[in-house]
């Protein structure tokens, strides 16, 4: 359940975000510290959560301390939906 | 002539319990900081800096967050008499020795007498502190109460001159740090006057901002201006709008606001990614001006927001535009006050080709005629070889604009040149930089490296003469972006280059570098490309949009043997085309 999460995400990441559709993001790549994801797209990857997953996270949320990595995205995703 | 010393003063002495500063924060309530207050915690920092034998006249570098303890230090320093200069606070995505090696940069060339911050950050700071060097203090701002009942008279602040510089601006990166735009009292003031008035400022208006503090807009729109001119202002943290854009817009409806400023980027940004439920009960119908600045404009943008917003309540006519720069404190001109923006339709290939801006119709005027009839194109700009432009508006009464050529001549209207200006609100200079402030300027004309035209009165600006990446109004410098990604190992030394390219649906421009590989390898190609996103981002806090690593001698060169970023920007624009 957790890796077809990761796999969603990863792609959207990969083609909307990075927009290069063949780049790899793996699972436990920093996405924010990394530099992967600035600021100004974060808001996008909530709305699409939300969207995609049915699960809202708290703007209060959207910074390294919540989530770094898809693992860890992936994880809260499932808790909530749980 | 005054100070803002005396002008704070002032408005403390007769308005006391008037609102100067409602700062928000995130899932907790605002706080109403009245004149009262912030004299108080001002005059509570004026006296730490004169505790921490810091002489009036040097400078104070503040490394402060959104808060109160920012709006007090700021204020502090100038009762002290001192110079306040905001640095940006270090971000998650930076990393400490990189922002280190920028406040060495920033120490080296500056030299403040004291730095501000919090206990949490003094190590850091210490860190970037040489001993024997120009920092005696470093002050911490929990140790800083407030002062109740302050000897006002007695404050060092209130017996500086008019022309003494009262606060420096920088850009960001190494190269905008050490640049300081230094600005007088009588600069800033005469700014102030003339700024208000473009605008019809009046008591009655209640400006909202989300800026940041250590960019001339946020600073002086979004702070210096309200404060001083007795219209209260909602303040929010930048980190906590690009989260959550709607917050604006809730406290437009919530304090009434009726003015605000937006680089162009926000424009897109709040209308894309703004969600229905954030703007439930939102009434935006006492916005009167939402002015887009600091970065080139669009009209697409505009009419984006405008198509968003207008069923809760915003107007067509407030949307409105600005040239503003930190070398003339702030605005240069103002458009869209009095009578709506001007929207110039141009061809596209005069534009181009004989650089000579030449309607293709009469300039359309009146939001209703301007953005509705431009809507029915279906794709706005660029349909039919027709470019539609937003004018800035018009010069402030206190400054005069000329365009000029190569051999800096003057040239007629509508004909696309250099913008050159000339007021009395210009810098004193960049601080301690009196080679780059001799460069700046041409027979006592500030040389602004913006391009544009001059029509009917009216100023657009199109593009720039200098290397310059702005994004989301943020003033970015090549060169600086260059040096980080060339210290990748297995990439070709000093064959990279960065430029920007628009993209039309950020409202802004990417930030794109090409580097050229040792070795032509597309898996090692890859890797340089993750990691030269890592170290650029890391150490400028810059997001790359696109790196492409390209094999060796793709590059092109000037016959001077430097790396021409027009040429490659252009290269590479045509290799994403094919």
């Amino acid at each position: 359940m957790s890796s077809e999460i990761t796999q969603i995400l990863a792609e959207y990441i990969a083609a909307k975000i990075l927009k290069q559709p063949n780049r790899k993001v793996a699972e436990t790549e920093p996405l924010i510290s990394g530099g992967l994801i600035d600021s100004f797209h974060l808001v996008d990857l909530a709305m699409f959560v939300e969207d995609r997953f049915g699960v809202r996270i708290d703007d209060s949320e959207l910074n390294a301390n919540t989530f770094d990595t898809l693992a860890q995205l992936a994880e809260l995703i499932r808790q909530r939906q749980a | 002539m005054t100070t803002l010393a005396h002008l704070l003063q002032q408005n403390f002495a007769e308005f006391p319990e008037r609102p100067a500063v409602h700062l928000q924060y995130n899932r907790q309530p605002d706080v109403t900081v009245t004149y009262r207050t912030l004299m108080q915690g001002a005059a509570g920092y004026a006296r730490a800096l004169d505790a921490a034998g810091v002489p009036p006249g040097e400078v104070v570098v503040l490394i402060l967050q959104h808060g109160e303890a920012l709006v007090y230090a700021f204020f502090g320093a100038i009762l002290h008499g001192a110079i306040p200069s905001i640095m940006p606070f270090l971000t998650e995505k930076l990393t400490p020795d990189k922002y280190r090696q920028d406040l060495a940069a920033l120490i080296e060339v500056t030299r403040p007498a004291a730095i501000v911050t919090y206990p949490d950050f003094v190590p850091e700071v210490r860190a970037a502190v040489r001993s024997g060097g120009p920092v005696r203090a470093v002050l911490v701002s929990a140790d800083i109460p407030p002062v109740t009942g302050p000897d006002l008279g007695a404050l060092p602040g209130l017996r500086r001159s008019p022309d003494d510089v009262v606060l420096l601006q920088h850009s960001s990166g190494t190269t905008g740090l050490q640049k300081g735009v230094a600005l007088s009292h009588r600069a800033v003031l005469n700014q102030l006057d003339c700024y208000a008035r473009a605008l019809r400022l009046t008591l009655d208006d209640v400006i909202v901002s989300w800026l940041p503090l250590y960019h001339d807009m946020g600073l002086i729109a979004g702070f210096v201006m309200p404060i001083m001119n007795r219209a209260p202002l909602v303040l929010m943290s930048p980190f906590d709008w690009v989260r959550a854009p709607g917050r604006l817009m809730q406290a437009v409806s919530r304090y009434r606001g009726t003015l605000s400023w937006l680089p162009n980027f926000a424009y897109n940004f709040c209308a894309q990614k703004t969600r229905d439920r954030d703007l439930e009960g939102v009434d935006l119908s006492s916005w009167r001006a939402v002015v887009n600045c600091s970065e080139p404009m669009h009209w697409k943008s505009h009419q984006m927001f405008l198509e968003r917003f207008e069923k809760y309540g915003l107007r067509p006519a407030a949307l409105a535009t600005c040239y503003a720069m930190a070398e003339n404190v702030f605005a240069v001109t103002q458009g869209g006050i009095d009578a709506p923006v001007v929207v110039d339709e141009v061809d596209q290939r005069a534009m181009l080709v004989d650089r000579i801006a030449r309607p293709i119709s009469p300039p359309l005027s009146g939001p209703s005629t301007a953005l509705r009839s431009a809507q029915d194109a279906p794709t706005g700009e660029g349909q039919g070889g027709g470019l539609k432009l937003l004018s800035a508006g018009r010069p402030l009464p206190n400054v005069r604009v000329r365009v000029l050529d190569d051999q800096r001549r003057d040239l007629p209207e509508r004909h696309l040149g250099e913008i050159a200006l000339h007021s009395d609100c210009m810098l004193t200079g960049y601080y301690n930089r009196d080679d780059a402030t001799a460069k700046a300027f041409h027979e006592g004309w500030y040389l602004t490296g913006d391009l544009g035209y001059v029509a009917d009165g009216e100023v657009y600006v199109t593009g720039r003469k200098k290397d310059l990446i702005i994004v989301g109004g943020k003033n970015v410098y090549p060169q600086d972006l260059e040096q980080l990604a060339s210290d990748v190992t297995g990439v070709h030394a000093g064959r990279v280059v960065a430029f920007g390219v628009f993209d039309e649906e950020a409202g802004t421009e990417e930030v794109v570098v090409v580097a050229e590989a040792e070795a032509e390898d597309t898996a090692e190609h890859q890797r340089l490309a993750d990691e030269i996103r890592q170290r650029v981002t890391r150490g400028s806090d810059v997001a790359l949009r696109h790196v492409h690593v390209v094999g060796p001698r793709w590059l092109l060169k000037t016959s001077s043997g430097k790396i021409a970023r027009g040429a490659n920007r252009e290269k590479y624009l045509e290799e994403r085309e094919r």
